[in-house]
């Protein structure tokens, strides 16, 4: 009954995973409404979530934008719907590659590093010591962290739109000699707001994932540096598996 | 310091009956233990004894499975999370290698729970911050970052952290740990100065000997997750159990040789 075995305790593992994601993300909640709010570490940390991201994001939607636009560009050129390409360009970042680009490439930068450094403080003893003093870890540390990540992967998200459209327009216009006022008559013809705001709901709730995720693995961390090594992989490889997952559920119910 | 003999005295911390097992290794298997206010207590036992798990439980970093644990009259172990919080700022703890946050320099690692819980104005703050590092010899590294201390200055900035809001019972899970001889009778004459000075509970766990009777009003010996032997110094060293003669003289107890 080896497999059997297994299976069972693969399961269990599964479901321990789960449970201390919800806990985490329950009590982060919780504690989310109760004083004192601690607003230096809000800022400090939507600082490092929002400000720091900006060369990645910035670098992955331009090049994003402009691939988009020669990909579509060759493809349309076929059918003689070049006209069209900078709708495609504004629709696909803004509504889809805009906040999952945006959500992967956080989770990686922020999503690893919560887990390194909440893993290092629990090996170290830093997480007890906090509780030691009367102070809640997950009100001190982990609330601080999601807030910054929910409210700042949006920020992020609208500007990587921006910039997307923009590198789109720059293949369009600088490689194809499109007429730059059609491209943005085409940019702006079928873009309407809800195509924005729901890619920015969805920005948020990756902004949350990412976080809870990256701050249960540091949370949950034991067995020293290696410990901290598997927490981190595993905050990212969860993170990004988990926001490509809600992708498609929040997709379906936001359009 | 004969404090605690004089009897009659209410315990400030009496654990009954404690038990804990993580997965299926049974760790503490019926602890019972009194400590009395104002005296330094030691703990002694082997590594894996279960030390550590022990004392976590005093300040409700652990749940235990079974036992209860009356602090000042408070069964922590069902009271309820608020009061809970409110007792556990009575305690001060310093951890195995300090636990300072190394993301802020002493001052601030110090002043931490004092920002936290009190409304202190900057002065104050200062204050109260240098008084704590005053007594534990450790003037002037207000602005060094924990990374720039060596070990034995470490766990001396988390005493000054874990006295910072005038506790009543100290806890500290073995200080001398991985500390060359000089510094341990450094760190064993802060504890009695604290003790003394501050009129603090301490409770101290340890595998050192040294520490243990240079700082200790009374001894207990935990073996196999009970309590096997306690008393002060004279007592205990006179004690007739084996393992705590073995443990006291650097010997392998006769019922471990067969597995050696």
């Amino acid at each position: 009954m080896g497999w059997l075995d297994s299976l069972g305790r693969y399961t269990i593992a599964v479901l321990e995973e789960i449970g201390r994601f919800f806990y985490i993300l329950v009590q982060t909640l919780l504690w989310a409404v109760r004083r004192p709010f601690d607003l230096s570490e809000w800022l400090r940390q939507m600082v490092r979530v929002g400000f720091d991201s900006i060369p990645v994001i910035f670098l992955t939607t331009m090049f994003t934008g402009m691939v988009l636009a020669l990909q579509t560009y060759r493809g349309f050129e076929r059918f003689h719907a070049e006209g069209f390409v900078g709708s495609v360009v504004a629709l696909s970042m803004t509504r889809e590659l805009g906040p999952v680009l945006a959500g992967l490439m956080v989770a990686g930068r922020v999503g690893s590093s919560l887990a390194a450094e909440l893993g290092t403080m629990r090996v170290t003893e830093q997480i007890d010591a906090l509780y030691a003093m009367a102070t809640e870890p997950i009100h001190y540390l982990v609330v601080p962290r999601v807030g910054a990540s929910f409210f700042m992967l949006p920020l992020l998200v609208l500007v990587g739109d921006a910039i997307g459209i923009l590198g789109g327009w720059l293949v369009a216009v600088g490689l194809f000699h499109a007429n730059t006022v059609q491209y943005w008559h085409s940019t702006f013809q079928y873009l309407k707001i809800n195509d924005v705001t729901s890619g920015l709901i969805k920005a948020a709730f990756f902004g949350l994932i990412l976080a809870v995720t990256g701050c249960t693995q540091g949370f949950y961390t034991s067995g020293g540096a290696e410990g901290v090594g598997r927490s981190t992989t595993t905050a990212v490889v969860m993170g990004s598996l988990l926001i490509l997952l809600s992708d498609f559920f929040l997709t379906k119910i936001l359009f | 310091m004969e404090a605690w003999a004089a009897a009659a005295q209410e315990p400030i911390i009496s654990v009954i009956g404690l038990k804990k097992s993580f997965g299926d290794k049974d760790v503490l298997r019926g602890i019972d233990l009194e400590i009395f206010p104002g005296e330094s207590l030691v703990v002694l036992g082997g590594s894996g004894a279960g030390k550590s798990v022990f004392l976590k439980h005093l300040i409700g970093l652990l749940q235990p499975d079974e036992g209860n644990i009356v602090v000042e009259g408070v069964d922590i172990t069902v009271a309820p999370p608020a009061e809970c919080l409110e007792l556990r700022k009575q305690f001060g703890m310093s951890f195995q290698e300090g636990a300072l946050f190394d993301s802020m320099n002493v001052f601030d690692n110090i002043a931490f729970p004092i920002r936290r819980h009190t409304a202190w104005s900057a002065d104050e703050i200062a204050r109260r911050v240098r008084e704590c590092l005053g007594l534990v010899r450790m003037e002037g590294i207000e602005d060094k970052l924990p990374s720039e201390l060596s070990g034995g200055m470490r766990r001396r900035v988390g005493f000054a952290r874990a006295i910072a809001l005038q506790p009543k019972i100290l806890l500290f899970d073995e200080p001398t740990t991985g500390l060359d001889p000089i510094n341990t009778a450094a760190i064993a004459r802060v504890i009695n100065r604290m003790h003394n000075e501050l009129g603090i509970t301490a409770v101290t766990i340890t595998h050192d000997l040294n520490l243990a009777f240079g700082i200790a009003d009374r001894l207990a010996m935990i073996r196999g997750g009970i309590i096997i032997a306690q008393g002060p110094p004279d007592e205990f060293r006179a004690s007739p159990d084996p393992y705590v003669q073995a443990f006291l003289n650097g010997e392998v107890p006769a019922d471990e040789e067969e597995i050696l």
